[in-house]
């Protein structure tokens, strides 16, 4: 069965910067889907971006095979919510991916504490994985929120995936931008 | 604003040129509404009307049309919400939802009839995800990372949360002039989004004093709420449509 369905993922300010109403350049973003097996990694400005943090295991990178937004900077205003649990490190793994996996890399999508991208691992039409990419690490606040949040985020995406969730309401700065990220890749996953 | 905004558009047998028209429309529209009333650009007219370069009347029409909005909400909210809150005009409250109201109805009049427009997780919903279903929308819990408040379960219509995890102190009681601290989140269902959103907003902002309103809101005009506690209790309205759980 047949069925269109576009993402676009853009920010107010974005838009403005690409039809030159601000002097800041636009950003690319890219959504890219990698065989299994591939080793690069990603590419784009998420590459060169003094704001990612250093590269952890990475099962897979990305080829730019589509267009994407532009995207610019976020809010200006708002701050995340301290966790409640002691920080775990973010789990990383270097397994094989399952016969028939696909990796989908979500764009990079900007918050006012840094960058925010995940990676899916669908296998078999479900997400069996969740990697944050990027976190934003430019702030101690926003690294202590994301060394716990990365590995609890990886749970609500894949509780909100059996729960049959369309699309989620409410959320954190950095969750917000993750889910945006998340959204993005399933989008361009169900392509 | 810099928010982001993801259009979902579920329709069948959309000509994927026609899918790029509609989406250029909305793109160019949600531009032209960060550069008229973004409060964080000099230029913009809401920024030129507050520090009084530029009347109301000189002003693009939509603009009036947005401070109308939101006086009716400030008075419907017994001033709870007020776009002058603080002593500086910010209608952002009422023109997100707005505009992605406006942009629904460009995606409608151009044949999309199935879609979703989420901006920073305020949602218009149309249609029907998928043949024989409903939307099905998860609200995010104000405070335990890995869990959903709620479900719940709309066709047409519109879901908003406003929470002080997304804002902090930015939600303020315009009558104390402190930040608003007492409830984690309130999340409102109604009809279409400029009401439901302003109505989650001003909810936030109520505090203890919410929970009234929202029941005298909810048999005046079916929008319905669901509220957590900054202590994580959850309370809802009678009529709130929690979805029945995944099949």
């Amino acid at each position: 069965m047949k069925r269109a369905l576009a993402a676009l993922a853009a920010t107010f300010a974005g838009l403005a910067a690409l039809l030159g109403y601000k002097s800041a350049p636009a950003r690319r973003t890219t959504l890219a889907v990698t065989p299994q097996g591939a080793t690069q990694p990603p590419t784009g400005p998420s590459a060169t971006d003094p704001n990612a943090p250093p590269a952890s295991a990475v099962p897979g990178g990305g080829d730019n095979s589509g267009g994407g937004g532009d995207n610019g900077g976020g809010d200006g205003s708002g701050q995340g919510v301290a966790p409640t649990t002691p920080p775990t490190a973010p789990a990383t793994s270097a397994a094989p991916l399952p016969a028939g996996a696909k990796v989908v890399t979500g764009p990079d999508v900007p918050n006012q504490f840094g960058d925010v991208q995940v990676q899916l691992t669908i296998s078999g039409g479900k997400i069996t994985d969740v990697k944050a990419l990027q976190l934003p690490f430019d702030r101690q606040r926003s690294a202590y929120i994301s060394q716990v949040a990365g590995p609890l985020l990886r749970t609500e995406v894949l509780q909100v995936q059996s729960a049959s969730i369309d699309i989620i309401s409410g959320a954190t700065y950095t969750s917000e931008s993750y889910a945006q990220s998340v959204q993005a890749a399933l989008d361009q996953a169900r392509k | 604003m810099g928010m982001a905004v993801s259009i979902d558009i579920r329709d069948e047998h959309a000509p994927p040129d026609r899918l790029d028209l509609a989406i250029a429309q909305v793109t160019g529209w949600l531009e032209w509404v960060d550069v008229t009333f973004s409060t964080y650009q000099e230029g913009s007219e809401v920024s030129r009307i507050d520090r009084g370069a530029l009347a109301v009347g000189d002003a693009a029409p939509e603009v009036a049309e947005i401070l109308a909005l939101g006086e009716r909400f400030r008075v419907e909210s017994d001033g709870y919400f007020d776009v002058r809150a603080g002593g500086h005009l910010d209608p952002s409250g009422v023109v997100k939802g707005w505009a992605v109201e406006r942009a629904s109805a460009m995606l409608l009049g151009a044949g999309f009839a199935d879609h979703a427009v989420n901006a920073g997780g305020d949602i218009r919903l149309r249609g029907v995800p998928g043949p024989g279903r409903r939307w099905r929308v998860g609200i995010a819990h104000p405070h335990v990372r890995d869990a959903l408040a709620a479900v719940v379960e709309v066709g047409d219509g519109a879901v908003a949360t406003s929470g002080t995890a997304e804002r902090g102190a930015h939600v303020m009681d315009p009558h104390t002039g402190r930040a608003a601290l007492d409830l984690a989140s309130v999340t409102i269902v109604g009809p279409e989004l400029v009401a439901t959103d302003a109505y989650a907003t001003a909810a936030l902002a109520m505090g203890a004093a919410a929970r009234p309103w929202l029941d005298g809101l909810a048999a005046r005009t079916g929008h319905e709420a669901l509220v957590v506690d900054a202590d994580d209790t959850t309370w809802s309205t009678a009529g709130f449509p929690f979805a029945p759980p995944a099949g």
